[in-house]
């Protein structure tokens, strides 16, 4: 009996490890070829022993603009997270403890916008956008990237404020703090994993955005999935450079989503879903 | 989530609070989506009204409903809804069965259970623009890729995925990079199956099969409607994907509509039909929103009002 | 004293300030190809000509670049002041008003020296509206070694038949070596560019006098399943994802025998840095059929956009700019510095009669001018029509008919449908937008 219930954990175990290497293989294809020369990169049959080389990284580097989309991917999805959460904490501590009218309306409305495809409001914004000269402007794109993450910020702050014990505010409430001094010293700290795990998300969703970034940017606030996507067309291919630039944009999303994997799933689910 | 006994305190704090300070917190938002999405989103209502060609200057004004008209007598509209169906159908599908198989296989305890679990959620934390590159190159690619090399390893001639079965290479990539999503998700829910009735069914004899149907499954209902709405959301608006792979081809075959919409708008130039397939796209994910919102409300009554 | 001093400091600070404000930045959109990037990394050599003028990039792959050059343009965004567009835009573009024509170029210019079939083409009523950067037309590329050993001889201008022949028996794929290489990547500039010269070749047309499309005529027909099974039965597989720059890689890898493309690449797969058929690389005229003369005619040329009043400063600084960028001192200052194999080829006859030039470029050179010399963009096909455009049809509409017809047929070169099937579709699509658009009433 024992004998059999081990030899079926061995089982499951194996075919765990074959899916996780199956799904886990492109990604690593990719790292592979990064360390490939543009020739190796192309060989029939592809290789997988070979001597690594360092030339993609290099070439990648030496076109001296790779650090102008890393800044500009770090402004738009650091920047609009800030500027998501000065905006949604006031917003989540209203809905959750001030209960204005018509809250449950305003908290769909909030997620509804959510659900509108993004092509929807594409060419308005487009037009508006190359009026005021926001095209291809850094701020023009965070501010995207607010709209699109500033729903689920709502409702992730909004969840986990009202998870904190009312008491706790009464009595910083009695102790004669003000609303601003209530939000800042008692409720941000107590709701602080909260608040990680929100911010982590929408540094994640913006970081990887696909949409946006390709209709409204061309080079001065290009970020890196722009970049990347120009290697879908250009004069000759580059297997080898196109791999490094993006082994390069990945592996900090991957590494961040590879330590909150759990922590996420919250937010993946707008807190919709029993931990 | 908060429980009940909370409300009545809940509402004498917010007898306390000043109402007008409710209203001032939740403004910057409501400002702020407003501006971004509302008036954007009636812009586009707008201009499906009218005749619009960006290369055209010369020619506009009013149109009526003919922009409507064009776009659903247009057989690619009607091929670009199909495929957007589909697209999402399928995909929702295998990442929904696949995605309880496999959280049900990660939540048994094995050696180094973790780290595959790990690897196994890498494809969803890559860009999507990345995705797409990388398996239309070194992994679709007929002549280098790696498919090519292992069909002519097992014998057959490489095979075009992408030419050949665009919409099925799509769906491929969409489920690698979904699946994961679907697995973390059930896996939690998993965990919150209660030890003690699965127990208790294994000691009353009953087969992993009706274990899994009769216990498993309904314990996990909740959670496979949340992974469905979610899922819709995004799926309905793929576009990276498309975009860098396929381009929406060859013909229409894997043309969704959002990718219809940008070839309207940026290929075409036409302003008004773009943003008529526009309304259209919002009004058909609107409706699978409104079959959703019940269930979200549900979520919003534990507060009372 | 003290004020005198206090006097001339003031004076000094404004003299800098105003020398500061007369520095005019212009902003160029190109396209991300060799010739445009050398063009780039020769800015500074315009600068220290101009010191008042300074230069700022945006270069992007075509497609990108043209739907961002269209609506910025369209709405007057005034983004860039020197804009690089093609044959196709530039009489619609003057039309609608958008760009700035080039009139009383400085006789240093010698005007008279551009290929005089690349002038008509970017001109509108008879007005320049933008200068050639660079011309192209198509050609035939072949392995002169391949073609030796099988004992084949490629004629100077090969019917389309004979390129069908010559396919065939080099086709060995079991070798890595397939017949023919052609783009199959959907869109207009794509695989319609050479597919829509075979159409011409075989006697078939766009629209008829009466702008009735003619996509399922005899000869349309012929032409499109022509180019279908050549590449279906002697291409590689995967072709609907295979554009200029896929199909370049190709033939410079060795993997094919013969490749039909423009003219520009002949630069690249004679380098043999950049290609590894460098030595055994051979060149012919486009093929012929019915009709003689198939070679498309395309120049990437660079305009200013109207959204800037013609008087202002930045307009004077890009219109300084293009002259420069397309003058003869520019091909001389590329060949110092890369070597005349590199100049921007098509856009001048001093450059055929240059030496130097023929003397590395001899092999494709004539064949490029005549070609280019020879394009009409005026009668393209058999049979009278409407429009001007020989690889497009000048109208606005053809952006999306001639993306979304290269879709249909990537379909039939896929073997997802039948070259019947896609025709037939692409007709009920082309009929429509023509009754939309209210040529057909």
């Amino acid at each position: 009996m024992k004998s059999k219930k081990r030899l079926e954990k061995f089982t499951i175990g194996v075919i765990g490890f074959v899916i996780a290497i199956i799904f886990f293989f492109p990604i690593f294809w990719m790292f592979l070829t990064s360390f490939k020369t543009e020739v190796g990169a192309f060989s029939i049959p592809p290789e997988f022993l070979f001597k690594p080389v360092l030339t993609a990284y290099q070439a990648v580097f030496a076109r001296g603009d790779v650090q102008k989309y890393f800044i500009n991917t770090i402004i738009s999805s650091f920047g609009s997270t800030l500027i998501a959460l000065i905006v949604a904490i006031p917003a989540s501590y209203s809905l959750a403890f001030l209960k204005p009218k018509g809250r449950n309306f305003t908290l769909l409305w909030i997620i509804s916008t959510k659900m509108m495809p993004p092509v929807g409001v594409l060419i308005p914004i487009y037009i508006v956008y190359t009026n005021l000269g926001l095209i291809d402007n850094i701020w023009g794109l965070t501010a995207i990237y607010v709209m699109m993450n500033l729903p689920i910020m709502v409702w992730l702050l909004f969840d986990t404020f009202s998870n904190i014990p009312l008491e706790i505010l009464e009595a910083a409430k009695i102790d004669g703090a003000s609303t601003y001094k209530l939000i800042t010293n008692v409720l941000l700290p107590i709701s602080k994993s909260g608040i990680w795990s929100a911010s982590l998300l929408s540094v994640i969703l913006a970081w990887n955005e696909g949409f946006w970034c390709v209709n409204l940017t061309n080079v001065n606030a290009a970020t890196l999935g722009v970049f990347i996507s120009s290697f879908k067309a250009g004069e000759g291919l580059y297997w080898a450079k196109m791999s490094a630039i993006s082994t390069l944009a990945v592996i900090p999303v991957i590494i961040l989503g590879w330590i909150v994997q759990t922590q996420i799933v919250r937010g993946l689910t707008f807190g919709a879903l029993k931990e | 989530m908060p429980s009940n006994n909370n409300a009545a305190e809940r509402k004498s704090f917010q007898r306390k609070s000043v109402k007008s300070t409710s209203y001032l917190f939740l403004l910057p938002t409501i400002a702020y989506l407003f501006i971004w999405m509302v008036i954007p989103l009636s812009m586009t209502i707008y201009y499906s009204f009218q005749k619009y060609n960006i290369l055209l200057p010369y020619i506009h004004g009013f149109n009526g409903v003919t922009n409507y008209y064009q776009v659903f007598i247009s057989s690619d509209f009607q091929a670009s809804v199909i495929n957007t169906l589909i697209l999402v159908g399928v995909s929702l599908l295998f990442t929904i069965v696949l995605g309880i198989l496999i959280a049900l296989i990660y939540s048994t305890d094995f050696w180094g259970k973790n780290f595959a679990r790990t690897l196994f959620i890498t494809p969803f934390f890559a860009m999507p623009i990345v995705n797409g590159l990388l398996w239309k190159n070194m992994i679709l690619n007929p002549t280098y890729g790696l498919s090519a090399w292992f069909e002519r390893m097992i014998g057959i001639s490489p095979i075009s995925w992408l030419g050949s079965f665009p919409l099925l290479s799509i769906i491929i990539i969409v489920v690698w990079e979904w699946l994961p999503f679907s697995v973390l998700i059930f896996l939690t829910a998993l965990q919150s199956v209660p030890e003690t009735i699965i127990e208790a069914a294994r000691i009353d004899g009953a087969g992993k099969l009706s274990e899994f149907f009769y216990i498993i499954l309904p314990n996990i209902f909740q959670t496979i409607y949340v992974v469905l709405m979610l899922e819709t959301m995004f799926f309905i608006s793929i576009f990276a994907e498309i975009f860098v792979t396929t381009s929406g081809g060859p013909g229409l075959a894997s043309t969704n509509l959002p990718y219809y919409i940008y070839l309207q708008g940026f290929f075409a130039w036409n302003v008004g039909k773009a943003s008529a397939a526009a309304v259209i796209t919002v009004i058909i994910a609107n409706i699978i929103v409104l079959f959703f919102a019940n269930f979200l409300s549900k979520k919003l009554k534990f507060g009372g009002e | 004293m003290k004020w005198v001093l206090l006097m001339v400091f003031v004076l000094l600070v404004a003299i800098g300030i105003s020398s500061i404000a007369a520095v005019t930045t212009i902003t160029i959109a190109t396209v991300a190809n060799p010739d445009m990037v050398i063009m780039q990394a020769l800015s500074p050599y315009f600068e220290a000509l101009h010191p008042n003028i300074k230069l700022n990039w945006v270069i992007l792959p075509e497609n990108e670049l043209r739907q961002k050059v269209t609506t910025d343009i369209a709405v007057h965004g005034g983004a860039y002041n020197v804009v690089t567009i093609g044959d196709y835009e530039v009489p619609l573009w003057a039309k609608n008003g958008w760009l700035v024509p080039f009139t009383s170029l400085p006789a240093t210019y010698d005007e008279g020296d551009l290929i005089s079939s690349i002038k008509d083409s970017l001109s509108y009523k008879g007005t320049l509206y933008a200068l050639p950067f660079y011309g192209e037309s198509s050609m035939i590329y072949y392995r002169k070694d391949l073609f030796a050993k099988a004992g084949l001889v490629m004629p100077e201008h090969p019917t389309w038949n004979q390129i069908e022949t010559f396919a065939k028996i080099l086709n060995d794929p079991s070798h890595g070596v397939y017949g023919i290489v052609l783009r199959g990547e959907p869109g207009w500039g794509e695989n319609m560019a050479p597919i829509d010269t075979v159409i011409n070749a075989f006697g078939g047309e766009w629209f008829n006098m009466q702008w009735q499309p003619q996509l399922t005529s005899p000869a349309f027909e012929k032409a499109v399943n022509f180019y279908v099974n050549l590449d279906r039965k002697y291409g590689p597989p995967g072709v609907t994802s295979m554009g200029f720059t896929e199909c370049e890689t190709f033939f410079a890898g060795g993997h094919a025998a013969m490749w039909y493309d423009a003219t520009v690449a002949a630069g690249y797969l004679s380098d043999p840095k950049t290609s590894s058929v460098a030595s055994d690389v051979g060149f012919a005229f486009a093929p012929s059929d019915v009709k003689k003369n198939t070679g498309w005619l395309w120049s990437w040329a660079l305009a200013i956009p109207s959204s800037i009043p013609a008087s202002s400063e930045k307009s004077e600084a890009a219109r300084t700019f293009i002259l420069w960028a397309t003058s003869k001192q520019y091909i001389k200052l590329v060949a110092e510095k890369y070597g005349w194999l590199l100049v921007p080829p098509g856009t001048r006859y001093s450059t055929y009669e240059n030496p130097n030039y023929l003397k590395v470029a001899s092999a494709f050179a004539l064949i490029t001018e005549e070609s280019i010399d020879n394009a009409d963009i005026l009668h393209p096909t058999v049979n009278p029509v409407p429009y001007i455009g020989i690889q497009y049809v000048d109208i606005p509409e053809f952006e999306a008919i001639g993306t979304q017809v290269g879709q249909y047929i990537a379909a039939a070169l896929a073997g997802t449908q039948s070259v019947e099937t896609a025709l037939q579709q692409s007709q009920d699509y082309v009929l429509n937008i023509m009754k939309e658009a209210g040529y057909i009433k």
